[in-house]
């Protein structure tokens, strides 16, 4: 079972790699990936060093391109095939069907990942990516329970990939649009979600405040803690009621550690942890838990226990401090 | 000059969970409006089941009867076996098109032969991926809800002139994302497999505002909706002029049947009228509908809740 890493710049490579990933995910330093930060992600030179650094230490280097080609600049997208191509890049994760197409023509020896933001989550889709692009693997959308994923994994004819920790996403991703409805940007249009330069924190002496384009998604006592603002984590009053709830998420995070015995038995491939955005001391803190967790399960599957200090350590650098098993969990949903 | 207008009205299935007798006299009524185009089927959760497949089947023919183009709408977020097994169903019913809303319908329906629309939530971002579902058998697509007139024209404006419809959503509150948490039972603290599909109580979904009363979301069962309906009425002289082929109406109350009817002899008027006195009866049009909480900011590439007023239209070229 792979662990698969985030490098959101050179810093965060070295320590997913030091810290024992076998395989690392980046992009470009552009909107053909939906990270796209100020300050984040590859230039061509630097993923060139980049993959050659994974090569050398014998892991292995995906390159994203999780967003969709906008019409008329479709290039930028090939041209990131190419070069990952050039640089003998070990898969591609791709969610647009075009790029799917051109990469399958061009390069059908590089592995194709379907991206979580294709949102395919049942056979016929994973059967319809496959026979159209021959994609190797499929990451699944953080929307089903472990039984589906179980269930999945049994008629897969593709590789599946999870999510094992970090950000919650409790949408079908790449098919929400709540981002856009209140910035004009998704992660499928723009290269993002909540993209910063929308984002305000304000503090009103008594209270904190946080604002998406002005939309105000979530107000706090000056002494408790306010997550980053996302739609979809916003406190907001239901129609009928007077208090301000979570009515859709609260700021939590996922955390499948005790998952891990159930993942490895369904066949899972590769276990993916979020964060491409977060530091490089978070990408070294998760991974080494993450490597830990996976040599102790390896080692005697039978004995497997989750350790408290890998819970501790992981709750450290989770959003809100909290942590959940999102929708693998049948009572979540 | 007379002018030829070949833009229709379709009906987006309805979203909600709406009980059986209420569903059919919503029906009924469509089937004596002027609407050309009806898409049927529950889209967002199997848990509803206050009608069946056959159900809906049954109300299919009487709209076709009626001369209705019916086209089966299938769910948007597939995950159980059983699902699988109810959009196969769907796809091969024998008499009708579908339109698929997750890549499972597109696959089931290549597979069969059936001819496919492409609803809303299938990820079609760029021409080559349109001509590619053409490939596979889609005859029309719903442009996805926070895409703009821009990123359609681009679209157009790429090769030849495409061989499938275009259908746009022009008016009712848009479908933002689906989740495997039910947020209505969430909201009544039930368990989602125990939810007494109680997002029966919500005929248009429970509206969600934000801590400044600014109404922000729509909480329909797993899907998350705008709490401003999209109105493009305004904009339908451009689409019209753009090709568009289906102006769509997700309806939410028995009135939008009286606009998809009214809209609809107004586009068959005018095959004997002019584009002007489109422009100016539809000008009045969306003011009368005008005092409700609207937006138009997708199309204008805009945050999509956002709503401009005055928007001047070249009326031809």
């Amino acid at each position: 079972m792979e662990l698969l890493c985030p490098a959101g710049n050179l810093a965060s490579l070295k320590a997913a790699l030091n810290a024992g990933a076998d395989a690392v995910y980046l992009g470009l330093k552009d909107d053909t990936n939906a990270r796209s930060f100020a300050g984040l992600n590859f230039t061509a030179p630097q993923l060139a060093h980049a993959t050659t650094l994974a090569h050398s230490q014998g892991r292995k280097v995906f390159l994203t391109l999780n967003t969709f080609p906008k019409p008329g600049q479709e290039q930028r997208w090939y041209q990131a095939v190419d070069l990952a191509a050039q640089l003998n890049m070990d898969a591609l994760i791709v969610a647009d069907l075009s790029l799917l197409s051109y990469a399958h023509q061009h390069y059908p020896h590089l592995p194709l990942h379907l991206s979580v933001q294709a949102s395919a989550t049942n056979l016929g889709a994973l059967s319809f990516y496959k026979e159209a692009f021959n994609i190797e693997r499929a990451v699944l959308p953080r929307v089903l329970s472990i039984k589906q994923v179980k269930d999945l994994a049994k008629v897969s004819p593709v590789q599946l990939e999870v999510f094992a920790f970090g950000s919650l996403c409790i949408m079908a991703e790449g098919r929400c649009h709540l981002s856009s409805y209140v910035t004009g940007q998704s992660p499928n249009t723009g290269g993002s979600c909540s993209p910063a330069n929308h984002v305000r924190w304000q503090d009103s002496g008594t209270d904190k405040l946080t604002r998406l384009n002005n939309v105000l998604i979530d107000k706090a006592e000056a002494n408790q803690q306010l997550g980053y603002p996302v739609v979809c984590k916003g406190r907001y009053v239901a129609q009928y009621d007077q208090d301000a709830k979570y009515l859709l998420e609260s700021p939590t995070s996922l955390n499948t550690l005790s998952l891990l015995p159930a993942l490895a038995q369904a066949g899972i491939a590769s276990l993916k942890i979020e964060g491409r955005q977060r530091s490089p001391a978070y990408v070294s803190q998760v991974t080494q838990v993450w490597r830990s967790a996976i040599d102790t399960y390896l080692a005697s599957p039978s004995s497997f226990t989750e350790q408290p200090q890998w819970s501790q350590a992981l709750a450290k650098v989770s959003e809100g401090q909290i942590t959940t098993l999102g929708a693998y969990e049948r009572q979540w949903q | 000059m007379a002018i030829r207008v070949t833009m229709k009205i379709s009906l987006a299935p309805i979203s909600y969970c709406w009980s059986k007798a209420d569903v059919e006299q919503f029906y009924q009524q469509v089937a004596s409006s002027s609407i050309d185009t009806v898409y049927l089927g529950e889209t967002v959760c199997s848990r509803r089941r206050e009608l069946k497949f056959a159900d809906y089947l049954a109300i299919a023919h009487t709209l076709k009867a009626h001369g209705k183009q019916v086209v089966l709408s299938t769910m948007a977020l597939v995950e159980a076996q059983s699902e699988l097994n109810e959009l196969k169903r769907a796809v091969n019913n024998g008499d009708f098109s579908i339109e698929a809303n997750d890549m499972a319908g597109v696959y089931y329906a290549h597979q069969a032969k059936v001819p496919f629309v492409c609803g809303p939530t299938i990820n079609n971002y760029n021409r080559a991926s349109l001509d590619l579902l053409y490939q596979k058998g889609m005859y029309r697509f719903v442009m996805p809800c926070e895409l703009s007139q821009q990123w359609l024209q681009a679209v157009l404006d790429t090769g030849s002139e495409p061989q499938y419809e275009i259908e746009v959503l022009g008016h009712g509150y848009m479908p933002l994302a689906h989740s495997a948490r039910c947020f209505t039972a969430k909201h009544y603290q039930l368990p989602k497999d125990k939810c007494q599909t109680i997002c029966q109580r919500h005929s248009k979904g429970l509206l969600a505002q934000t801590q400044e009363s600014q109404p922000l979301l729509r909480l329909n069962g797993i899907q998350t909706q705008s709490a401003a309906q999209v109105d493009l009425i305004k904009q339908i002289p451009q689409m019209i002029n753009m090709g568009v082929d289906y102006w769509r109406i997700s309806p939410n109350k028995l009135a939008d049947i009286s606009l998809g009817d009214a809209l609809a002899r107004l586009l068959n008027k005018v095959l004997e009228d002019d584009k002007k006195s489109l422009q100016n009866e539809l000008t009045q049009f969306a003011q009368s509908n005008d005092h409700l909480s609207h937006c138009n900011g997708y199309w204008l590439g805009h945050p999509g809740m956002n709503y401009t007023e005055h928007v001047n239209h070249l009326i031809n070229q």
